[in-house]
């Protein structure tokens, strides 16, 4: 059987529970087609690049799987009956990576960063929350 | 004749070799590098990429912007 890989936007305002529940009816999809789910990847909730379906953020799932193409049909069309999915993409891939995608790599990547919190404070540049002086200095 | 002065030589693809980074539609940090500040795909004479890699990484960047991972236009 051919392996397949599919990312899956979800809704923003579904809650981490919701997306869990998304996952396990998609990976039962997948199975009760005879195709079998080998890896799963949730991305999390991140920001697009532009709207999708008036949204500004979706939550990102991976289903990396090993189905027949009547499966994947199947599942496409679930995808698309589904009103949490804002768009999905499936690609056939050569062979399947067990490693974390490219993506959580560099999410894990950036956590490893030291913080900007070292960084001197420039007290002599006025704050931007700072109230505005009441009285103008009538420059020129 | 004389060498040409400014003559760099001939930049070898990126996507050669040994260690050379996979193209994956899920990288935007790399495929971020092969697009242009208005979002458009840098053509391949400056970027240096062989035809072979220039062709999957375009399949590559129009699959992450379908995604949302990449803009399709930045204004």
């Amino acid at each position: 059987m051919p392996f397949y890989e599919s990312v899956i936007i979800a809704r923003q305002d579904l809650s981490t529970q919701q997306v869990e529940a998304l996952t396990e009816q998609m990976t039962a999809v997948v199975t009760d087609n005879g195709g079998k789910v080998e890896k799963t990847e949730q991305w999390g909730l991140r920001s697009m690049a532009y709207k999708i379906k008036k949204n500004r953020k979706g939550h990102y799932l991976q289903l990396t799987m090993d189905a027949p193409a009547a499966t994947l049909t199947e599942l496409e069309r679930q995808l698309g009956l589904n009103e949490d999915v804002l768009r999905s993409l499936s690609v056939r891939v050569e062979a399947i990576d067990m490693e974390p995608s490219a993506i959580l790599s560099a999410k894990a990547s950036r956590d490893d960063r030291p913080g900007r919190d070292d960084r001197p404070r420039r007290d002599d540049r006025p704050r931007r929350d700072a109230p505005e002086p009441t009285e103008s200095k009538g420059e020129e | 004749m004389a060498r040409r002065p400014f003559f760099r030589g001939r930049k070898s693809c990126p996507f050669k070799g040994e260690n050379a980074p996979t193209i994956d539609y899920r990288d935007t940090k790399l495929l971020s590098r092969y697009v242009s500040e208005r979002g458009k795909i840098v053509p391949s004479r400056i970027t240096a990429v062989s035809a072979k890699k220039q062709r999957e990484l375009a399949i590559a960047i129009k699959r992450a912007r379908f995604l949302g991972l990449l803009p399709y236009v930045i204004r």
